[in-house]
């Protein structure tokens, strides 16, 4: 009894010096503030628009928009819903964030590589590249390219003809492009044929690989098979599958092929070279984490250097890639944006039209930041998955 | 609050009083003891009346005028002259209506209008701050409250006068959608623009006109939508589009203002729609509605009486028409039953002038941006501007 006195002595800790209480209450405290705030913040929208007699509601969705889109991937006129006006915003979203994000990471890859090349000529061009658009505003840019590139090309009657052919004027870039016909369907199952067939082989040659330690070309047969299963197809229908349709000057505009805006390239082009200027950076830091030594002695036990990237280098750079690969795809994604300034109907300038002929500021804002949010945790979602199969599996 | 309170209270307890004294008349038990409970609705209509002091100037005597007032009611004209100023939401980048001029100055006809309301409520037509903004923005800062009065070359419409929560005042500018195309380009009619390029701003009704004609004329076109009226024309000067759609007013005061050379260009022969431009305020203020409403319409009186900032002090000491006289404020409190001193309309006269001269300023034949009045005449001379009386 007497050793248990002093330290029961200890342990007598008036509530109000009690760390672990202290530290409770103080989250108690914030959360409730946090919440008073919010629900205060709430209330006086809610009162201020009661005030106005206008109510919060989503029921203006299925009303007709009345006002027309430049470009969409789906068809939509004046009498289609504000509905289908948003659909065909996102659409425009995930068209130009989707090819922005590829091509932004072919050139930050080349760009990347290009950093560390011996080379010297190439080194300092890559790292002028970087140093240039990383540290420009990218409003300015997409202006620049906008107003200085895009709208300055020739006017439609005096178009650049590339062979192809290939238009190039201020009203868009016209390439040709295939049209289906009434065998394109049938094409289709003969292409998932094909897909499928590719990848069985592939498994198997990848299966008689491990087995027999014979390394084959797994992804050169894979291909050959794809390529020849595709051509076959496309001989043994009774008609072609596509025709292509060439594009031409036609009156006031441009008519056939494939038709990207001057808006559409402009910040197509903007979003990935300053995307890529910031990949380039993480590409480079990927393939400098991976120890020097590592190389040496790939290439002491003999493999190529084209063996050496791919089997050593690559692997243990993607770790270190993708986490900031994937915030630089969601900053893309929510950059594209800022099309709102040169008038590319994507979702946030489509809705700052609904908002404004509908008079729906809350809900249409709220709409637009919900699903901005979803792209980009979807987004986040799927490089996490590719992030743990590229994870270093420890044992 | 309790300015607003007060009364309703009292309301309330002159109301209880009534219908007690009802119950005591009819409080005889019925006969057999039994007890009947009555539930009696009633409904609180919360609209009263009160008595506003105006404060009037030394040596007058104090006048009380009875008003109906609603919740809301002189909510905005207490904001605006506690705070001095006058915060009205113009445009900002339209020559001739809302522009600043070399001076550093706003300018323009709706920028006038602006200063008709200051004038009116202070004295004062310099108590204004003007805030450009764009098409886009232009209600929810109404809504809001940002400004007091939006004075945006806006067009009134039906959905913008109820589901918007907006009132509109009164047209201040009769207009109509035209479409303007280089001169060059010899296209006259809208199936010469088959298949063409059009540009138009962002959230106007302009942009909503533009898809309804060209849906019934069937012609197929490409919008291309811009954020702001700069955004909108650079893209046309460039040659982005084969033409560009919006108010006559509009594509006149850019052709002559902005574009740089304006014999390049010509307004097409053709009118899309009707577009009466005026002020905007918010729903629930119907004094702040009345003060905005007879301020424009003081400025048609009196240019149909012959009142100019010019000869309105003599017209102040001999004119004898009543009409005049209750305008000028020697009749009759017409100012107080607005909330103003009743020398307001002669403020707006004599520091603004009346709408002839403010037309005349910003739009008339001296100036580089004139359009015709055309309809925007008084209605003597075959215009649509008319004033309901003054009395």
């Amino acid at each position: 009894m007497e050793q248990n006195r002093p330290i029961r002595r200890q342990k007598i800790v008036p509530l109000w010096r009690d760390e672990r209480i202290l530290s409770i209450l103080g989250q108690a405290v914030f959360l409730i503030i946090l919440t008073a705030s919010l629900l205060y913040l709430a209330r006086n929208m809610l009162m201020n628009l009661n005030r106005l007699g206008l109510g919060l509601g989503f029921d203006f969705l299925p009303l007709t928009s009345g006002f027309d889109i430049g470009e969409h991937l789906i068809s939509y006129e004046r009498s289609d819903t504000f509905f289908r006006a948003l659909l065909v915003g996102l659409l425009n979203t995930l068209f130009v964030s989707s090819s922005g994000i590829l091509v932004a990471t072919i050139l930050g890859l080349l760009f990347g590589v290009a950093r560390l090349s011996g080379n010297y000529l190439i080194q300092s061009l890559a790292r002028i590249y970087v140093e240039l658009l990383r540290n420009l505003p990218l409003l300015v840019l997409l202006f620049f390219l906008y107003t200085s590139v895009f709208i300055q090309l020739p006017r439609v009657r005096e178009a650049i003809s590339l062979p192809g052919p290939v238009l190039i004027t201020n009203r868009g870039i016209a390439i040709p492009w295939g049209i289906p016909t009434a065998t394109f369907t049938q094409y289709q199952y003969i292409l998932g044929f094909g897909v499928f067939s590719a990848i069985a082989l592939g498994r198997g040659l990848a299966w008689y690989g491990e087995r027999t330690g014979r390394a084959p070309l797994v992804w050169l047969w894979s291909l050959l098979l794809f390529f020849l299963i595709a051509t076959i197809g496309w001989f043994i229908l009774p008609t072609r599958p596509l025709t292509l349709d060439a594009p031409a000057v036609q009156g006031l505009r441009l008519a056939g092929g494939r038709q990207f805006s001057p808006e559409f390239m402009a910040l197509l082009s903007g979003l990935a070279i300053y995307t890529s200027a910031f990949i380039a950076d993480v590409v480079r830091a990927g393939i400098q984490a991976v120890g020097r030594g590592q190389v040496e002695a790939a290439r002491s036990v003999g493999l190529s250097s084209m063996q050496t990237l791919r089997l050593i280098l690559l692997p243990q750079a993607l770790r270190v890639i993708v986490p900031p690969l994937t915030s630089q795809y969601l900053n893309l994604t929510k950059n594209s944006s800022l099309a709102v300034a040169i008038g590319y109907p994507e979702l946030f300038h489509v809705s700052g039209t609904i908002l404004n002929q509908s008079g729906r500021t809350v809900e249409v804002i709220a709409i637009t930041m919900t699903i901005y949010l979803s792209i980009s945790l979807l987004t986040s979602a799927f490089m996490n998955w590719y992030n743990r199969r590229v994870r270093l599996v420890e044992r | 609050m309790t300015r607003k309170v007060f009364p309703i209270f009292a309301f309330l307890i002159v109301l209880t009083l009534i219908l007690a004294a009802c119950g005591g008349g009819g409080g005889a038990t019925p006969s057999g003891g039994e007890v009947q409970t009555v539930v009696e609705t009633v409904e609180v209509v919360r609209t009263v009346i009160v008595t506003v002091e105006v404060p009037a100037p030394a040596g007058t005597p104090q006048v009380q005028i009875q008003v109906a007032q609603a919740p809301g009611f002189g909510e905005t004209l207490k904001t605006v002259q506690d705070r001095g100023n006058l915060i009205c939401g113009v445009n900002g980048q339209l020559p001739g209506f809302s522009f600043v001029n070399p001076e550093g100055e706003y300018s323009g006809f709706d920028v006038d209008f602006c200063r008709v309301l200051a004038a009116a409520i202070f004295g004062d037509p310099n108590k204004v701050e003007f805030r450009p903004t764009t098409a886009q923005e232009r209600f929810t800062v109404l809504q809001t409250g940002e400004i007091d009065v939006l004075i945006r070359n806006t067009t009134w419409s039906l959905t913008r006068d109820s589901e918007l929560g907006l009132n509109f005042v009164a047209t201040t500018f009769y207009d109509g959608q035209g479409i303007m195309v280089p001169t060059d380009s010899g296209i006259a009619t809208l199936q010469d623009l088959e298949g063409g390029t059009i540009c138009v701003q962002k959230g106007t009704t302009t942009e909503l006109n533009l898809a309804d004609v060209m849906a019934t004329e069937g012609v197929s076109y490409t919008p291309a939508v811009y954020d702001d009226i700069n955004a909108t024309y650079g893209a046309y000067s460039e040659d982005r589009c084969d033409a560009v759609t919006s108010d006559k007013s509009q594509l006149s005061s850019v052709a002559k203002g902005l574009l740089p050379n304006p014999d390049d260009h010509v307004i097409m022969d053709l009118t899309l729609s009707k577009e009466p431009l005026g002020p905007v305020v918010r729903h629930g203020d119907d004094q702040w509605f009345d003060i905005v409403k007879w301020s424009v319409y003081a400025t048609f009186a009196a240019e149909e009486y012959g009142v100019s900032s010019a000869n309105v002090d003599d017209s102040r000491s001999t004119s004898t028409n009543p009409e005049v006289k209750r305008l000028l404020g020697l009749e009759a409190d017409m100012g107080l039953k607005l909330g103003l001193t009743n020398d307001w309309a002669y403020n707006i006269i004599k520091l603004v002038g009346n709408y002839a001269e403010i037309y005349d300023r910003s739009l008339g034949p001296d100036t580089p941006t004139f359009i015709p009045r055309g309809l925007n005449s008084a209605y003597m001379d075959n215009g649509l501007l008319y004033s309901p009386p003054v009395r």
